[in-house]
């Protein structure tokens, strides 16, 4: 099992909505392109470790941060 | 030289806006939204700080409700084309510029109907001049918050206040007042608020854009272009959601990256430092330019009750010529004549022969104020 997660959004303005939150936050992303297995969105995605992902979904709908879903990354 | 055309576009700009815009360019070559690179995504994070900067000096809490246009004109068309349909109404000023005065009109023409409430002849106007021409159908209030062509500062609060109180969207024009007066969307009952980058923000030109309060509904408001946005990729129909709704083709970057660069310099310098500079400024053009004889300042005659723009006429003298003799003989730009604003003139009584303005900004000096009233002073004794 993979230890990391992806955040799907709707546009690159969101994932570096997202990005921005979890960073200044303290948390460890990084930009990746969508996963075409995951979505047809040609844009970015933002990978994250699968323990943290609790505590990010809170904080991303504290902030009002939107995003589509968050889906485990098989790799 | 004196630059005192400041209401047309500011000059100087601070040097970090020629910095970043020079830096974005050398740095940050990519195209946000598009392909997932390292540039594009820098281009993205550059366009998500002028969001954060410009959602921060508004008062609104979501970055991703600063949509980015081309200037205040294209965000005022987006609004008033969006929310008046055949059949809607609307309420404004008179004391409009023709940025909002003709997308109204094509509005009206399209089968919409036009209210514009009168203001007194030194510009200002009482909140209630709206409320009595509300109907049942109105469906936006729209109102600059200071003229361009004599400075006086609407009620916007109030205005603001009608608004909310019977339930219309209140769209302010703020093309002469952001980065010069406070503004804040909740305080001030704003739902939809146009701003432009290149004036008082002294951002670079084709910058500016529409903020969305919080709590408007978007639904409300189609979009006014489709096209790209780099999202929903397989989809025809153009995106629903913010910023993509209102945002479609390749942004201006460079224009971006000195938007925030000079956002960034306002706040820190203080739009209180800079208003009360202005404010001096004004005060002594209002003061020096009404003692001279058969010159006439237009507007309330209190530079507390307005920007540093400033009109005057003299007696027997064509704007026009007033302003070639003030470049040609004492090196002064200013702008004569209707300053795209013919409403405003009719209220103000100057229609059609219009004023000269006077327009200091952040970095004139009161010695420059003095040699413009020098100048003028001759140019009226010679009448």
């Amino acid at each position: 099992m993979s230890k990391f997660a992806v955040i799907l959004v709707h546009s690159t303005s969101h994932a570096i909505h997202a990005e921005r939150v979890l960073r200044r936050a303290g948390f460890t992303v990084k930009l990746i392109p969508t996963p075409r297995d995951l979505s047809s969105d040609c844009g970015s995605a933002l990978r994250i470790t699968v323990e943290d992902q609790s505590a990010i979904e809170l904080l991303l709908a504290e902030s009002r941060v939107a995003i589509d879903r968050i889906e485990p990354l098989d790799r | 030289m004196i630059y005192l055309d400041n209401a047309a576009t500011s000059w100087p700009k601070p040097d970090c806006v020629r910095e970043a815009v020079s830096r974005c360019m050398k740095d940050v070559g990519g195209s946000p939204g598009r392909s997932g690179h390292r540039l594009a995504n820098d281009a993205e994070r550059l366009r998500f700080d002028a969001r954060e900067a410009l959602a921060g000096l508004f008062g609104v809490s979501n970055p991703m409700r600063v949509i980015f246009t081309l200037n205040a004109t294209e965000a005022l068309n987006l609004v008033i084309s969006g929310l008046l349909p055949p059949g809607a109404h609307v309420v404004t000023t008179s004391m409009e510029h023709n940025s909002v005065m003709r997308p109204v009109r094509a509005a009206e023409k399209r089968g919409a109907s036009v209210t514009v409430a009168p203001c007194r002849t030194d510009g200002t106007m009482s909140p209630s001049a709206i409320e009595e021409h509300i109907r049942p159908e109105t469906r936006l209030i729209v109102a600059n918050h200071a003229s361009n062509v004599c400075g006086t500062v609407l009620p916007i609060r109030e205005i603001g206040d009608v608004a909310r109180g019977r339930n219309i969207p209140f769209l302010l024009d703020a093309a002469q007042t952001a980065g010069c007066l406070p503004i804040d969307l909740s305080a001030d009952n704003i739902d939809l608020l146009a701003f432009t980058g290149h004036k008082g923000l002294l951002g670079p030109g084709g910058t500016g854009g529409l903020v969305i309060r919080d709590d408007f509904d978007i639904s409300l408001l189609p979009s006014l272009t489709h096209g790209g946005t780099g999202s929903r990729s397989e989809q025809e129909t153009h995106p629903d959601f913010l910023p993509d709704k209102y945002e479609s083709g390749t942004p201006n970057m460079i224009g971006l990256a000195g938007l925030t660069a000079a956002v960034r310099y306002v706040r820190e310098r203080g739009l209180g430092q800079i208003g009360e500079h202005e404010q001096s400024l004004t005060h002594l053009l209002i003061d020096g330019l009404g003692n001279l004889p058969g010159v006439r300042v237009l507007g309330t005659g209190d530079a507390r009750k307005q920007t540093s723009a400033i009109s005057f006429t003299i007696d027997g003298q064509h704007a026009s010529e007033i302003a070639q003799a003030l470049e040609e003989r004492f090196d002064i730009m200013c702008r004569p004549g209707l300053h795209c604003a013919p409403q405003a003139h009719r209220t103000l009584g100057t229609l059609p022969e219009g004023t000269v303005r006077l327009a200091p900004g952040p970095f004139t000096t009161d010695a420059e104020i003095d040699q413009a009233l020098s100048a003028v002073e001759q140019l009226a004794q010679a009448r």
